[in-house]
């Protein structure tokens, strides 16, 4: 690049220096940044700083509030809501990234096998996640209802219960209700984006382990698991931090309740900061989210992903 | 994509039909039919009449009797839910094109033109694609107070491009690397600008790479909820996630035949549009990992 840019600016040497700014690629390079920069920095790297400040002030909706440092975080540590709310979202995170893990990669591995409309199935299993999530929430809502469940209606039929179940009224069950719906959600992007890791390995090495004898579970262990480890990684990084800052579906379903047992941090930041009214402990609330967030994408990024990051591969 | 024959493996006919079918049929039917189940029972309550959705016992759940377009004609003429869908429309197409511009440019600008510091620009691009709005609604609730842009479609048309940006660019970026340098260096020799080379080459090129992520920041944007959520507060300016679950629900009374018309007919524009780009779509997901 360098080498064919200097008989280009030999070219120009006489020209205007407007002409010659917009022949070197440094400064052209700058203005085709402004557009994006400029978005980028007012309404994401501000509010990110913001977001700080708001954390250590009293700021309320309609006031300006003053610096108090920490205050908000310590007047959190002795919330016994804001610790269920960290509880709620730790449970929520990894029983759903967990199943929708072991489903994502089944129904991967389903579809990698020699079907008939293949590509139709495809685009049909990627529906839930297409959908717009509160739109979908609100049929599993629906679904969820205390006097017309149809999960309910089924399972007395079935003659397995004798009374309808409570979904959303006792906590475990709503805990375990709101999973189900984000593994709903969340299924159909992990097996698409394996199927596209799967996709990738080469069928010889299959056919080499075969000719060596070896059983399903060995190519599985040995061949299918190892090829798909990176991309597990970065699919995984980027399912954990969705369902860790899930938003839509609690307020939709259940909105925090009930008794706040299924609060997630973010719906929690939002009940205090935008419905309370109390800007700045919402934002603290929001920040302590932050080094849950930095943990989780270290640790799925560097701890899974050892292959191609760090022996120096590009990126 | 890859056809699906290519990819078998080698020895798979050797298998008998039956088999197959339990060990691949089988669970396939059944995920599938836990991931398409709430579609299906979103439109039986749409078009169920109320009479037969709150009544078990006489009517099977599972069926419709009687189909009826009245929640549908509720939703429409006796809610704002047009004006909704009017705001959806206009904030994810605006946001949309925004996004795409200042993506290809700045996608262009770091992958072709590398100048001083790209690679880190690009970088720090690609982490602002892993901040979630949910830790920035608030500060944000407080900048679009203060811009004087709230409660109106602008504040979602200009901060739906915090999260449209940095995941169009970087997939972009992708797209970019692959047209060979050869073809921009003839055109530089040629006398163009890097603005034609950039019109006339790089963009017609990588064409695929710009409709996927188009499509894939139009559904995004469409089915954005915190911001619309906190921004908006005027019935008449919400999109159609907000507008259905605040409106709809008075009190304790829920509209259920009206909320699944509105979760429905909201859901529909966007399932058209990915069904005639499932591989712009899907290659925008898988590219965004991939990379």
């Amino acid at each position: 690049m360098a080498v064919m840019a200097e008989p280009v600016a030999a070219q120009v040497k006489r020209s205007s220096l407007w002409t010659r700014a917009f022949e070197s690629r440094h400064f052209l390079g700058a203005m085709f940044m402004v557009p994006a920069i400029a978005i980028l920095i007012l309404f994401l790297a501000y509010p990110l700083a913001l977001g700080f400040w708001l954390g250590m002030t009293d700021t309320k909706i309609g006031g300006a509030g003053r610096y108090i440092g920490f205050q908000n975080f310590v007047s959190l540590s002795k919330d016994s809501v804001f610790w269920l709310s960290v509880f709620n979202t730790i449970f929520y995170t990894v029983a759903a990234s967990a199943v929708k893990f072991a489903i994502g990669l089944y129904l991967a591995l389903l579809l990698n096998e020699r079907l008939p409309m293949k590509s139709m199935i495809r685009a049909i299993v990627l529906l839930p996640f297409v959908v717009p999530t509160v739109l979908s929430a609100i049929a599993f809502w629906w679904i969820y209802d205390s006097q017309f469940s149809i999960i309910s209606w089924v399972l007395i039929k079935a003659g397995l219960i004798t009374r309808y179940i409570d979904f959303l009224g006792d906590p475990w069950n709503a805990r375990w209700s709101v999973v189900a719906a984000n593994i709903w959600r969340g299924v159909p992007f992990v097996a698409i984006t394996l199927l596209a890791g799967l996709q990738t390995i080469s069928p010889s090495l299959y056919e080499a382990a075969n000719l060596d004898g070896a059983t399903n579970l060995q190519r599985f262990r040995h061949i299918t698991l190892p090829m798909l480890s990176p991309i597990i990684a970065v699919v995984m990084t980027f399912s954990v931090l969705m369902t860790f800052t899930d938003f839509q579906l609690i307020y939709t379903i259940t909105r925090g309740g009930p008794i706040n047992s299924t609060h997630l941090m973010a719906t929690l930041s939002f009940q205090r900061a935008i419905t309370g009214g109390n800007l700045g402990e919402g934002a603290a609330i929001s920040n302590a989210m932050i080094p849950f967030l930095v943990a989780a994408i270290l640790l799925s990024f560097f701890g899974l992903q050892r292959s191609r990051w760090q022996q120096g591969g590009r990126d | 994509m890859t056809t699906a024959d290519d990819q078998s493996v080698g020895m798979d006919y050797l298998e008998s039909f039956p088999r197959k079918f339990f060990r691949v049929y089988l669970p396939l039917g059944l995920i599938i039919f836990f991931l398409l189940f709430p579609f299906y029972w979103m439109a039986v309550a749409t078009f169920k009449p109320d009479a037969e959705m709150y009544d078990y016992e006489k009517y099977n759940p599972f069926w419709i009797v009687h189909p009826t377009l009245e929640h549908i004609k509720k939703l429409f003429f006796d809610t704002d839910y047009p004006l909704w869908m009017w705001n959806t429309v206009i904030v994810s197409v605006s946001s949309t094109f925004i996004s795409l511009f200042a993506s290809v440019c700045a996608a262009y600008a770091i992958e072709r033109l590398r100048y001083k510091g790209s690679r880190y620009v690009g970088l720090a691009i690609f982490l602002g694609y892993l901040v979630p709005p949910s830790i920035l609604f608030i500060p944000l609730a407080a900048i679009v107070f203060q811009l004087g842009l709230f409660d109106g479609n602008l504040a979602l048309i200009l901060t739906y491009p915090t999260f449209l940006i940095p995941f169009c660019t970087w997939l972009l970026m992708g797209y970019f690397r692959t047209i060979p340098y050869e073809l921009e260096e003839c055109a530089l020799i040629d006398g163009a600008t890097r603005l034609q080379i950039l019109m006339k080459i790089t963009l017609p090129l990588s064409l695929p790479g710009v409709i996927s992520a188009g499509i894939f920041a139009f559904t995004l944007s469409w089915n954005e909820f915190i911001y619309a959520l906190t921004f908006i507060s005027s019935s008449e300016n919400k999109t159609i996630p907000v507008g259905a679950i605040t409106e709809l629900v008075n009190g304790d009374v829920y509209h259920w035949g009206a909320l699944m018309a509105a979760a429905l007919t909201g859901s529909v524009p966007v399932v058209i549009l990915y069904s005639f780009f499932v591989e712009y779509y899907v290659s925008a997901m898988t590219g965004a990992v991939k990379e």
